[in-house]
């Protein structure tokens, strides 16, 4: 990697050591977060390998990044209008016919309140 | 004899000196041949695209107009939505799922009378550089079946070096058609981005995805490159002009170009790698480029910046992925729970660590420190690159550090996988155009690529350096 001095970093927002802020209990709350049922042992093979992306992404400590402006995407967005003019959308049934459940022209899906989350 | 192109395809099934069906119908033969040992493809299309090619066929017996691409056959990344045709993403999660509508570029092809012969494997939702991530099971690189095509549009690489299409579209987000494009003997192209609708092709990182041609020549990537790209209205992000005329490009030659050699490139690539990308700048010296030595300090953060910017967007792009709409539902007796176990057997290992790592940036506590800081580190890298292009109109690089590797050696470690992209990742960050064209050899014999780096919109400078690196390519060896 090129340049390896530590530049001041003024924006305050380095990370802990990943290895110590990065716990099973932790990677269990970003599961859930992420809606994805991961088993004890999935959860421990993803604590450590995710400790380990996140101790080589600090790499990036040695650069200065004060007063840098964020860049999310190539160019900067502009708002896209066209005209209103109605045209054929997507054909209903052909669209609930690739989900698992439908019914009454609807997506179905298992119960929303009333169950224990 | 070396196989038909598609410039050569098209102009013969439009003359009525070749047939389209004979076209297909060879390589059909080769998919016959050589995919039980290559798995290039989720799915062969033959019924179709024999239908196609008849009727094809029909309209020039009758005197009828045909397309730019008449008869040329052509594979598609299985992450590109094709209507009434299952589109996997090579995950168990949109397996059976048939979308309801045809990705522009799908479009496009067809009415320039493109004939698809089917849907190329993939790593998983596009996150891999090995296509050894798929739930359909690897795919193999004809040129040594031990080894990987590179990935993740390794399907698409394969079926273009096997011959069982003569091109093929592959999609790009950090790589993703050079490397394999590289390991596989291959040109392929990663277009600036906006210049190639994303409309239909399945979201991974929508600020960094761009599709583009795998072809075994530069006038076939620049013929497929003039009929998918242009502006779409169904993509925000396509960029409101036509498609570039690239045809003058690759007569053009380099006499007056300025050519970047970076001289602080990020350590780790093979020594052959490094000797063929010193004689491409010979050859364009030798042509009549100046070679002008610029740096591009930022690039070796590239990895960083792309493995927590790519991973936060597909974390959010794949939370349309929960049993509701298409695809895969496991029953829970509540919504949430389902949700979770749907995804939880519809994702593979990579997908999943890639969205816990993406969910993880974007959280409260660790946004600033990581997310935040990979968009400042991508904004570093764009600014390199614009120095550079004060002082040159191209750059050239290795496009993968290796030669193909074995399949198996790099899975059991996921961050040496992603040095495979080093030198592919930065084009996405910035957002600009970027090709590697067969140069030569490495180790074993096997091929290696040369990256041709353009600023956004450069791809009329972009190929003719491209198309006079493959005038002056050396053969790619034994194989």
């Amino acid at each position: 990697m090129p340049d390896t001095t530590r530049g001041g970093d003024a924006d305050s927002s380095r990370a802990a050591d990943p290895a110590a802020t990065l716990s099973p209990e932790v990677v269990a709350k970003v599961a859930r977060l992420a809606r994805l049922a991961l088993g004890d042992d999935e959860v421990v093979r993803m604590t450590a390998q995710l400790a380990g992306m996140l101790a080589h992404f600090h790499d990036v400590d040695a650069l200065d990044l004060a007063g840098v402006q964020p860049m999310s995407r190539p160019y900067e967005m502009v708002n896209v209008l066209r005209d209103d003019e109605p045209a054929p959308s997507l054909d209903r049934d052909e669209v609930l016919a690739a989900a698992p459940d439908a019914a009454d022209g609807r997506f179905r899906v298992p119960p929303i309140v009333g169950l224990e989350g | 004899m070396a196989p038909r192109g598609a410039v050569e395809t098209a102009r013969a099934v439009a003359a009525g000196d070749l047939r389209a069906v004979d076209v297909l119908e060879e390589h059909l033969g080769a998919i016959r041949a050589r995919e039980g040992e290559v798995h290039a493809f989720n799915l062969v299309t033959q019924d179709a695209a024999r239908v196609h090619a008849a009727e094809i066929d029909a309209r020039v017996a009758a005197g009828g107009a045909v397309g730019p691409l008449a008869g040329v056959v052509v594979a598609l990344k299985d992450n590109m939505c094709t209507r009434g045709v299952p589109t996997t993403c090579s995950s168990r999660i949109l397996e059976g799922w048939r979308p309801p509508y045809d990705a522009t570029v799908v479009r496009r092809l067809a009415e320039a009378d493109a004939v698809v012969v089917g849907k190329t494997n993939l790593d998983e939702f596009a996150m891999g550089s090995s296509t050894e991530n798929s739930a359909f099971g690897p795919t193999r690189n004809p040129h040594d079946t031990s080894r990987v095509p590179g990935g993740s549009s390794g399907g698409s690489a394969a079926a273009v070096a096997a011959g069982m299409a003569t091109v093929s579209l592959g999609s790009d987000t950090g790589g993703s058609i050079r490397q394999p494009a590289a390991l596989c003997g291959l040109v392929g192209v990663k277009p600036t981005y906006g210049v190639v609708s994303r409309q239909g092709l399945v979201a991974f990182a929508s600020s960094l995805d761009q599709i583009g041609p795998f072809a075994r020549s530069v006038a076939d990537a620049a013929l497929v490159l003039e009929t998918i790209g242009g502006h779409d209205p169904l993509d925000s992000t396509s960029i409101p002009a036509p498609a570039p005329t690239l045809g003058p490009a690759l007569v053009e030659g380099v006499r007056g170009m300025r050519i970047g050699r970076v001289t602080d490139l990020p350590e780790g690539a093979e020594p052959e790698v490094l000797a063929r990308l010193d004689e491409a700048v010979a050859a364009l010296a030798a042509a009549g480029a100046s070679i002008v030595d610029v740096t591009l300090p930022s690039l070796g953060y590239g990895l960083t910046a792309y493995y927590l910017i790519a991973p936060a967007e597909a974390s959010s792009n794949l939370a349309r992925y929960d049993g509701v709409r298409h695809g895969l539902r496991v029953d829970a007796p509540d919504v949430n729970a389902m949700y979770a176990a749907t995804r939880a057997a519809g994702f593979g290992d990579e997908v999943k660590r890639r969205i816990m790592l993406g969910t993880y940036a974007l959280s409260a506590g660790y946004y600033d420190a990581y997310y935040g800081k990979a968009l400042k580190v991508r904004r570093l890298i764009a600014d390199d690159f614009a120095r550079a292009y004060g002082a040159c109109d191209a750059i050239l690089t290795p496009t993968s550090p290796t030669v193909a590797f074995p399949v198996g050696a790099k899975t059991s470690d996921p961050l040496t996988m992603y040095l495979c992209d080093v030198f592919t990742i930065p084009t996405n960050l910035a957002g600009h155009a970027a090709m590697s064209v067969p140069f030569g050899a490495g180790a074993h014999g096997l091929p290696v690529g040369v990256q041709v780096l353009a600023p956004a919109l450069g791809e009329h400078a972009m190929f003719r350096v491209a198309a006079e690196l493959e005038r002056r390519a050396p053969a790619a060896g034994g194989r």
